[in-house]
């Protein structure tokens, strides 16, 4: 599903992708783990095709992630470490997500509604004025229903408190099934139960790559 | 077509709640308010009067304010939305990077020039019902010159912000870019004509592929169209072309400039990392 060959990213004089390669398929969940500055991230944007790289390509179900970016997209949820302060207000985010990905409102606000997070009383407000927690429930309740093969999650329980970690969870393994599922974490126990795979990366490189 | 109106829209709808959208109108809206408040439509300045007067002294204002604010409203888009990580999220929907840049740049057309345009409306409603002679010709004109010269800034703003890493170095490179048009409106060109004695004709073009210039003797050349006030620059002008193919040219130009640059912002934009 996710192909990534001979993958090297500079900034500058920096490496932070040194020649990297590796697979990633279908019913795979992903434990992607290393120290600060270990590439982690850098490895994500590339996949979401954010980076132009100096060498090698992603490559997702054959399409090139710079190339086909959109239709790439089409496959891909994602959920960022710190949500972003989108000025827009809920109903003017779903109403992009809704019309640029063709995801059901309907499947959001069902989704929010089972991470608690009342939509439908803050339709108005604007994204960032919600709490660190509320916007990050409303990113994975956007992410799952996007329906997608792929889901990218960076840190995604940073602001959750334990119950909402609990939905988190229970939601992911209730749409776990035919998916390449891929997180950024610091906290391998956490999802201990829901991985079947751990990469550690360090100075660019993937230095381990086990299957559990 | 329908994800570019989606971003547009939704700047649109952004911009306008934003305080800076705010302040923006008032400006503009406060300075026919001004005018009228102040009895500018019953002055008389060499020879112009009324409404003609009024815009005339509006734009003369404008051409001052509006460049800078639409540089610095506008050249954070990108730049911000990159800056705070917006944009590796908004991106990460399949939505085209072309739908998303122009869609950006519609949305905030609309927003930087519709208040400039209802001042300019407001102040023929008012001057109608106050029984002054409405200038038509004037007015259309000068939507005409402040469509073009939005659209220049706009697009230059939008290179900017294309490139910069950060919102403060893109602000400062928006500050720079409107002092030194400005300051070449004047100070630079008369200091070099009298230090250096440069040929005229030259001057004469560095001064008109400014557009801010080429905007402030179009707008004068309205109401003077022998450009008279301008002195002997205006031999150089009307000797070239007409008046009305000058008009066509100070329309004509900034709006190339303004796409010019919001496509060269583009291909860097296409060509960059997005995050």
């Amino acid at each position: 599903m996710i192909q990534v060959s001979g993958l090297t990213k500079k900034f500058g004089a920096h490496i932070s992708l040194d020649n990297v390669s590796c697979e990633f398929n279908k019913n795979e969940s992903i434990a992607l783990m290393g120290a600060n500055g270990a590439g982690k991230t850098t490895l994500i944007r590339s996949i979401l095709g954010y980076y132009h790289p100096d060498s090698g390509e992603v490559l997702i179900n054959g399409l090139n992630t710079i190339k086909e970016r959109v239709k790439v997209l089409e496959n891909i949820s994602f959920v960022p470490q710190l949500p972003p302060p989108i000025k827009l207000s809920l109903d003017e985010l779903m109403q992009y997500i809704s019309v640029s990905a063709k995801v059901e409102r309907d499947l959001i606000l069902h989704y929010a509604n089972d991470m608690k997070l009342d939509v439908t009383a803050n339709l108005n407000k604007s994204f960032f004025k919600l709490s660190g927690g509320m916007k990050q429930k409303m990113l994975i309740a956007i992410s799952l229903a996007k329906k997608s093969n792929i889901i990218i999650y960076d840190e995604p329980t940073a602001n959750l408190d334990p119950k909402a970690r609990d939905d988190f969870y229970r939601l992911l393994k209730q749409n776990e099934d035919e998916k390449v599922l891929l997180f950024v974490t610091h906290r391998l126990e956490e999802i201990k139960d829901l991985v079947n795979r751990q990469i550690y990366m360090d100075l660019g490189k993937i230095v381990s790559d086990e299957k559990i | 077509m329908k994800n570019l109106y989606l971003i547009a829209y939704l700047d649109l709808k952004e911009s306008i709640r934003a305080k800076w959208f705010l302040v923006y109108s008032l400006v503009f809206g406060g300075l026919i308010a001004l005018f009228f408040i102040a009895g500018v439509t019953e002055s008389q300045v060499m020879g112009f009067s009324g409404l003609s007067r009024l815009l005339l002294m509006y734009i003369q204002i404008t051409i001052v304010i509006l460049p800078i604010f639409i540089l610095i409203t506008t050249v954070r888009s990108i730049s911000g939305d990159r800056d705070n990580h917006i944009l590796e999220y908004m991106l990460s929907f399949p939505i085209s990077l072309k739908q998303y840049y122009w869609g950006k740049i519609i949305g905030r057309f609309i927003t930087v020039y519709l208040p400039v345009l209802f001042a300019m409306i407001i102040a023929v409603v008012y001057g109608f019902f106050k029984g002054a002679i409405i200038p038509w010709s004037i007015f259309f004109l000068y939507t005409g010159l402040l469509f073009s010269l939005s659209s220049a800034f706009l697009g230059i703003a939008f290179f900017i912000s294309s490139f910069v890493k950060s919102s403060e170095v893109a602000l400062g490179i928006a500050f720079f870019i409107w002092i030194f048009l400005l300051a070449f409106i004047d100070i630079a060109l008369i200091s070099l004509m009298l230090q250096h004695r440069l040929n005229e004709e030259l001057i004469i073009f560095i001064a008109m592929i400014n557009p801010m210039e080429l905007f402030r003797v179009a707008a004068i050349s309205l109401f003077d169209p022998e450009l008279t006030v301008m002195g002997p620059v205006a031999f150089y002008i009307l000797d070239l072309m007409s008046q009305s193919l000058f008009v066509l040219l100070s329309i004509a130009y900034p709006l190339i400039v303004g796409l010019f640059f919001a496509l060269l912002g583009f291909k860097i934009f296409q060509k960059k990392d997005l995050v």
